[in-house]
């Protein structure tokens, strides 16, 4: 069975396909049903493979399949060739599985928009993109699936186009990404140049060869990073993914938190053979992993909008899988990756729950006391939270925890501090979310209130099976203390992973990192409590007391103005000048001059055109008098 | 004899073309035509292409020179011309007429030298020229008969639309 | 046998009378009239042609001017017809609508 393993991606393009072609008349539940098991036909082949790829002899553990030859012109060759490796296997398992209950929660809250067959339609399409992006075995094809799932992105984030918010959400998140794009274009290029080929195994080996002079590895990752970068939104390309919360929840979920968002970090890991060479690189990708890690941190502090709290913790949380990947722990993000997936596309499914009960309310200002009203959204919701809070035996709790203990162990204490500050953060503004939103004094709008319910099987369902994945998914990797041999998930990635670990820390301090992560959690959560529970005058005499840090805050620190005064308007008014200038007097200056040149010889030519027949006939005979003179002097 | 009769014949198609030119009534014109066009018919028996002159006499004398005397019964083209407006133009139309006249003397001047020589006798029986028309030239043929029923089609179009409005 | 060669200087007159038959008259049935002379001095010089050239291949392609010269005539004709209904004239000088 594993040889059919580049099925996978085909199930959604075929769904995708008779989506669009046929989908106006289709049945709604038809459509639903179809692509929900293109994606869980794409997950059941997953799982065969994975099991495949367990069996299989070590040092052959990879599939491959070339489905036809693509581009080929001189040397230059890029192939339609899928891999199935151990990294590739678990980027299918999460984004098939992930999307399918995401899918299947679409049903339920996608069921009253008049859009419902064209959600379905771009949702399998960005399923088959991504697992293209996942599975490609050259970087050529890669940036075909990794273009595509933008093209997604945009698609689903201006859903809702005739807002003009959704729309404009849409095109800054299409262009931000494009910025990145260019450098990974550019990194791509390069490659091809240096090592003249854009396979994983090829640029492997030119890289273990030693083909590569160090700055030349450097610059191709560093190009490489800043495409990372964009997809991933950190800084400085983050901006578009907090407004890409425009979309409709699943999308926020599915693409904007558990996948899309995730392919700079799986690129990053993929490409770990160039970070490992170059320490200056992985510096940069770990240090602008931990800024963001922090950064976005603190902006999601005093944000009321329940799911620009999450955008901002995903952009966080990514943060932390750069960090992973920058200290040469490529598992350990991979593995935060993995983790993150399920406690944060719970999450976004629990908010979607709540704005569906709410009518679409977002504001936490206006929630409060749900608990009792909605505890099949409430328990999840907090599951999803106690996770990504780094609570001990959830999810969230292990994979942060490797990741901060690698960071500490390669000596890169500078990080290891941030990213321990960026923990008591998250732990702080995921149980103020939880607090504002479920516990305390009911704020609802009477209106509100009224059409107070519970959502659908359908939705709290998926919820439920993404909570046990975000207790349980932690459980394949567990860390050095409770027995060497537990890190199944490191050693199963090992084939891919081409980095040694190095650094060993003893026992006893591995158990002081993770009692202080742990402490740092428990004080979050603490002064969360303290701040939403008992004191609520709290957090107004703080807004009283520092204004300013508040205002900073709650407005993200005015980047988004920032890059408008330094980046998007000048760009805006340079364009209007030469429009101005340039478009309106010498390019249309010029044509106009040559239609009226053509007008005014057409007056002049036109008076032979007197319109008798026998005026006509003379000139033919002179033509022909004179062709026949030529040919015969 | 042979001489006799190509000179007779080429005599009399250039007078009657001639008096053509001459001549201001369109049904004159129309009967100086049809004896040309059997003239020249004859003119091609001599060249022993029997068929061809056969063909020369029924459709073109015949039947289409009797489609245009139909058409001048039909159209009453008989009230006085009146004078050229543009008299130049006629006499520029014969000047350039006859530079041409003189250009395809001088094209065929090469040609002229071995007139002399004999021509080969070719057979031309309509067997073998229907042969060579259904076996090399079937295609034109074939595309010939649907122009053909396209301008019968056509002609019809174009006077009935006009009869209705 | 007569030479070819004064086939040819037959053919020429006689296209060249047509072709001022074209330019001197002054209506468009006798125009007309001119081009199918032009046409049968063509005709002459193909058969001419095909003589000295001892095939048949002359002969055939006269015979399609002969039929297109039918086709020809009766769209020409149903032209001119209706060029007379609605100018009332077929004097070339009367109609110019190409004019620029």
């Amino acid at each position: 069975m594993t040889e059919f393993f580049w099925l996978i991606p085909l199930f959604p393009l075929v769904s995708t396909a008779i989506l669009a072609l046929f989908g106006k008349h289709l049945p709604k539940k038809y459509v639903s049903f179809q692509a929900c098991l293109a994606v869980f036909l794409s997950f059941v082949f997953g799982v065969i493979s994975f099991i495949g790829l367990q069996n299989a002899e070590h040092g052959h553990a990879a599939l491959s399949k070339t489905l036809f030859s693509w581009i080929h012109s001189g040397n230059f060759k890029a192939d339609l060739t899928f891999q199935f490796d151990p990294l590739t296997a678990v980027m299918v398992l999460v984004v098939s599985l992930v999307g399918f209950l995401i899918h299947v929660y679409s049903i339920g809250y996608m069921s009253h928009d008049p859009g419902y067959k064209r959600f379905f339609t771009y949702m399998n399409l960005f399923t088959f993109s991504m697992l293209v992006l996942v599975m490609a075995d050259n970087l050529i094809l890669m940036f075909v699936g990794w273009e595509g799932v933008g093209l997604c992105s945009y698609l689903l984030i201006g859903f809702w186009f005739e807002k003009h918010s959704a729309a404009a959400a849409g095109k800054k998140a299409f262009i931000v990404n494009r910025i990145g794009d260019a450098g990974f274009l550019l990194g791509i290029m390069f490659i091809l140049i240096h090592v003249g080929g854009t396979e994983f195994g090829t640029i492997n080996q030119a890289v273990s060869g030693g083909i590569l002079t160090p700055a030349v590895v450097t610059l191709i990752a560093l190009l490489l990073f800043v495409g990372a970068a964009g997809k991933s939104a950190q800084i400085p390309l983050y901006v578009w993914l907090p407004d890409a919360m425009e979309g409709p929840t699943p999308v926020s979920a599915l693409i904007h938190a558990a996948t899309m968002v995730t392919a700079g970090v799986y690129m990053v890991a993929r490409m770990n053979m160039l970070y490992t060479l170059s320490g200056t690189a992985g510096n940069v990708v770990a240090v602008v992993g931990a800024l963001t890690a922090i950064f976005a941190a603190t902006m999601a502090l005093t944000q009321n909008d329940i799911k620009r709290v999450l955008a901002y913790s995903t952009i966080s949380q990514l943060g932390y899988m750069f960090i992973g990947c920058g200290v040469g722990a490529y598992a350990a993000g991979i593995f935060h990756l993995y983790t993150h997936a399920f406690f944060k596309s719970l999450l976004f499914l629990a908010a979607g729950s709540v704005m569906h009960a709410l009518s679409g309310e977002l504001n936490m200002q206006k929630m409060g006391g749900l608990r009792k009203y909605l505890p099949r959204t409430y328990y999840p919701f907090l599951i999803g939270a106690i996770a990504i809070s780094g609570i001990p035996f959830l999810s969230g709790f292990f994979s942060k925890d490797a990741i901060l203990t690698q960071a500490f162990a390669q000596g890169n204490y500078f990080v290891w501090a941030l990213g321990i500050t960026g923990a008591v953060l998250t732990a702080f503004y995921m149980f103020r979310l939880i607090f504002l939103t479920f516990h305390g004094k009911e704020r609802l709008e009477p209106e509100v209130k009224k059409h107070l319910h519970e959502s659908p099987p359908v939705m709290t369902i998926p919820l439920a099976i993404l909570a046990f994945f975000s207790i349980f998914a932690g459980y394949v990797g567990l860390p050095v203390v409770f027995g060497k041999n537990l890190d199944f998930f490191g050693k199963f990635l090992e084939p891919v992973i081409h980095a040694g670990h190095g650094h060993h820390l003893s026992i006893g301090t591995e158990w002081l990192l993770i009692l202080i992560s742990v402490g740092v959690a428990v004080l979050g959560v603490f002064i969360a409590y303290i701040f939403y529970l008992k004191k609520t005058e709290i957090p107004h005499n703080l807004v009283r007391r520092f204004p300013f840090v508040y205002k900073l805050l709650y407005n993200k620190y005015y980047i988004d103005e920032a890059y408008n005064a330094v980046i998007v308007n000048p760009l805006v008014r340079g364009s209007e000048a030469v429009y101005k200038h340039f478009d309106l007097k010498v390019i249309d200056g010029a044509i106009n001059g040559s239609a009226a040149t053509a007008g005014w010889m057409g007056k002049v030519l036109s008076t032979f055109q007197t319109g008798f027949l026998k005026d006509y006939a003379l000139i033919f005979l002179l033509g022909a008098i004179i062709l026949i003179g030529v040919v015969l002097f | 004899m042979a001489y006799f009769i190509f000179f007779l014949l080429s005599i009399v198609t250039i007078a009657a073309v001639v008096f053509f030119l001459i001549s201001k009534n369109p049904a004159n014109n129309a009967l100086l035509l049809i004896l040309a066009f059997t003239c020249t018919g004859g003119l091609f028996g001599i060249m022993g292409a029997s068929f061809i002159a056969v063909v020369q006499i029924i459709i073109y004398a015949g039947a289409i020179m009797i489609l245009f005397v139909f058409v001048i019964m039909m159209i009453n083209v008989r009230e006085g011309i009146p004078a050229e407006k543009r008299k130049w133009t006629a006499y520029l139309s014969v000047a350039v007429a006859l530079v041409f006249l003189a250009e395809l003397f001088l094209t065929i001047r090469g040609t002229l030298q071995p007139a002399g020589t004999a021509a080969v006798e070719q057979v031309s029986d309509p067997t073998s020229l229907g042969r060579l028309l259904f076996t090399s030239y079937l295609y034109p043929f074939e595309i010939t008969s649907v122009l053909i029923i396209a301008a019968l089609v056509g002609a019809l179009v174009l006077v009935k639309k006009k009869e209705e409005s | 046998m007569i030479p070819s060669s004064y086939f040819i200087v037959l053919s020429i007159v006689l296209f060249f009378l047509g072709a001022l038959g074209f330019l001197i008259k002054r209506d468009l049935i006798t125009q007309f009239m001119s081009v199918e002379i032009m046409l049968n001095a063509a005709n002459i010089a193909f058969i001419a042609f095909a003589r000295s050239a001892g095939s048949l291949d002359g002969q055939i392609i006269v015979f399609f001017v002969i039929t297109v010269a039918g086709a020809e005539a009766a769209i020409g004709l149903a032209i001119i017809l209706l060029i007379f209904k609605q100018k009332k004239t077929i004097k070339t000088e009367d109609i110019n609508l190409l004019k620029g």
